[in-house]
């Protein structure tokens, strides 16, 4: 090799990157827009279908890797929550019922929110591996730190429920202690317990997927409300009448709550709500609405019948898992779809309001 | 540590994760202007990283046979017909009419018989080819929400997986931008596969960077479509080539990630188009997710807050 040259050619020439390609004469290009491709489905849409442009159709963001452990333990996590206020709420006031199915229900919701979320990892051995840190910029990071919190005090307060459902004069001592630690572990859970509610809105809102991003702010209103809307439903199923009044009023106060929120949603997402009302999510969305508002009205008009009570409380814990599953559907079908990216970042830049830092 | 751009604008990345003295930011600046398709930079890729090589299929999508960044794909080559010209090119599909004096069965050599059995006129035509990469954001959405600590700046400003740590959580997956990390699968017929269930993508060749080599992409792209390099200097190098483009007439050339203002504080790795970036697969408008981060916590306290509240207020009242 000569003085001068190296693999690439000529030291310091780079042909081939200063290649100008089809530039014969110069002038101005044309523009002219090809290539347009429309987005797939939409027909109850009253506006016109957004025109836009895509490589083959393909998505642009890719779906979280997430199985129905996922919805299942927004909802169980959002029902061991309620309950474990339902638990601390029956406690300081003397219902019985209330806080012991609020605490052993937070038990079970919780154990299988640990189960699902474990189940869910693409590596379950490394579960452990989420405690290796503390970041803030995660919240599935801090989600697992408020577990870590909630579940010990959660799970203290059951267990000193089902010690107390024991006969007293077969425990050996130390189970008997055990019991005296049932109220200040229960109102601990219950302080504890809407963080572990709250949390996991952010948790969907912090990506890139499209219906969830753009839900962030009324998506966790939605689902602690969904939550009391749910355990609240839980109390009026399991507690004696004379003790459910708490319950009902949790449980009213929820669903409306909820149907509001969600509306309010809706209305502040643009394009992006569209997958609300379509397909599978948008079934799910619709039966959220009704076993909701058919719920809250048992609970509100069916008296004191319990029989009333136990169909209520039911409908508002399925409408309360259909919200869940039916939120989650929705964002990995906008992830699917490339039209629910790339919309509303194109009418931004052609509006001449591209997001960018101005100090 | 938490600084005033952590979570949105202009900052030095390597410096922001806590690395005092650290070389310069290194990306790519790939220029798909002169990007012929060869697909030697995926090929370069999986035989460097180890990438498993599967589904490789023709599925009407011009040359492209690997279809997405994913996780056993970390350079993806993507393939554009488009029935333009780019500035004056001439595609070659119109050919100068020559007269040899001889009977002609074309009147005119810009006619063609099109698939219903018309006669028309050629189109025009040009291909786009673009070899996509990870971004390696200066605000890396992945980075951001990973629970466990797996991903992480490196001190050339990159971001990198630990495949020892991740524990496939997925969650980096839907906070990509652009859609590029990925959580690997389990081959169907049952065999072992490296880093199975963990999050996978583009390294910048971080043990190649380390050893002072260039990745292995970018080593094997014969035009120097792919080129590697200090940030800032790729940034100017981007600059000067866009205005030389502009200059010969191809007023469709633009840079997409190189400005520090836009909704990821600018890439690692950027790329100059031939078109709206939503043509080659990319968003039109990234925007990192964590920018909104301290609006939803807000939000998310005020909701916690008001469900203690609410949970309360039912215990007014009857008992039953």
């Amino acid at each position: 090799m000569s003085p001068g040259v190296e693999r690439s050619g000529p030291a310091n020439e780079r042909p081939a990157r200063e290649a100008v390609i089809g530039s014969e004469g110069g002038g101005p290009a044309r523009r002219r827009k090809g290539g347009r491709r429309r987005g797939g489905g939409g027909d109850r849409s009253m506006v016109p279908e957004a025109e836009f442009t895509s490589y083959y159709g393909r998505p642009v963001v890719k779906p979280a890797p997430w199985e129905h452990d996922i919805p299942a333990y927004l909802f169980s996590g959002g029902l061991a929550a309620g309950s474990s206020l339902l638990a601390a709420g029956g406690d300081l006031n003397d219902l019985p019922a209330l806080r012991r199915t609020g605490r052993l229900a937070a038990l079970g919701a919780l154990g299988f929110s640990m189960a699902a979320l474990v189940h869910d990892l693409g590596r379950p051995a490394r579960f452990l591996n989420m405690l290796r840190t503390v970041k803030l910029t995660s919240p599935m990071s801090v989600g697992t730190w408020i577990l870590s919190i909630y579940g010990p005090f959660a799970s203290a307060a059951a267990a000193a429920e089902v010690v107390g459902m024991l006969p007293e004069d077969r425990l050996p001592r130390p189970l008997r202690l055990l019991r005296l630690t049932g109220r200040p572990t229960g109102l601990m859970a219950g302080l504890t317990a809407p963080p572990v509610a709250a949390y996991t809105a952010v948790l969907l809102a912090d990506t890139a997927t499209p219906s969830w991003h753009e839900a962030y702010r009324e998506l966790p209103f939605v689902f602690v409300s969904s939550a009391l809307a749910a355990s609240g439903g839980l109390g009026m199923v399991s507690a004696p009448k004379d003790q459910a009044g708490p319950a009902r009023r949790m449980a009213i106060g929820g669903a409306v709550v909820e149907l509001l929120a969600e509306k309010q949603m809706e209305r502040s997402m643009g394009i992006t709500a569209e997958p609300l009302h379509e397909g599978r999510a948008g079934r799910l969305m619709k039966a959220a609405k009704v076993l909701t508002a058919v719920g809250a009205a048992g609970a509100l008009l069916g008296g004191r019948s319990r029989a009333a009570a136990v169909v209520s409380g039911a409908a508002l814990m399925a409408g309360s898992a259909c919200t869940r599953f039916g939120i989650f559907e929705a964002g990995q079908e906008s992830a699917r779809d490339p039209k629910y990216t790339v919309v509303p970042q194109r009418e931004r830049v052609d509006r001449g309001e591209p997001v960018r830092y101005h100090g | 540590m938490i600084g005033r751009n952590s979570l949105f604008g202009p900052v030095d990345p390597a410096q922001e994760a806590g690395y005092e003295d650290h070389p310069p930011r290194k990306g790519f600046f790939t220029d798909t202007s002169i990007c012929i398709g060869c697909k030697a930079c995926e090929v370069a890729c999986k035989e460097w990283n180890d990438v498993p090589d599967h589904g490789f299929d023709m599925l009407g999508t011009s040359y492209d046979n690997s279809h997405s960044l994913n996780a056993d794909q970390w350079r993806h080559v993507a393939f554009i017909e488009q029935p333009r010209r780019t500035g004056d090119q001439e595609p070659g599909l119109r050919q100068p009419p020559v007269d040899l004096g001889m009977p002609t069965v074309a009147p005119n050599g810009n006619e063609v018989t099109l698939p219903d059995g018309t006669v028309g006129e050629k189109p025009d035509f040009r291909w786009l080819m673009s070899s996509d990469v990870c971004k390696h954001c200066t605000h890396a959405a992945c980075l951001d929400v990973c629970p466990t600590g797996s991903l992480f700046r490196t001190e050339f400003g990159t971001v990198v997986v630990q495949d020892d740590i991740c524990n496939g959580c997925g969650y980096c997956v839907p906070a990509c931008p652009y859609g590029v990390i990925d959580r690997r699968k389990g081959d169907t017929d049952g065999k072992a596969v490296l880093n199975e269930g963990v999050a996978q993508k583009c390294t910048l060749c971080y043990d190649r960077l380390k050893a002072d080599q260039t990745p292995a992409c970018a080593q094997a792209c014969p035009t120097e479509s792919i080129q590697y390099g200090d940030v800032e200097e790729l940034r100017e190098r981007a600059d000067r080539r866009v205005a030389q483009l502009h200059e010969a007439g191809i007023m469709d050339a633009r840079l997409y990630g190189n400005d520090p203002n836009d909704g990821v504080g600018g890439t690692g790795a950027f790329f100059l188009l031939l078109d709206e970036p939503e043509v080659y697969g990319f968003p039109p408008d990234p925007v990192v997710t964590t920018k909104d981060l301290p609006h939803m916590f807000n939000r998310a306290t005020a909701a916690a807050l008001a469900m203690l509240a609410g949970a309360a207020i039912s215990f007014l009242g009857r008992r039953g």
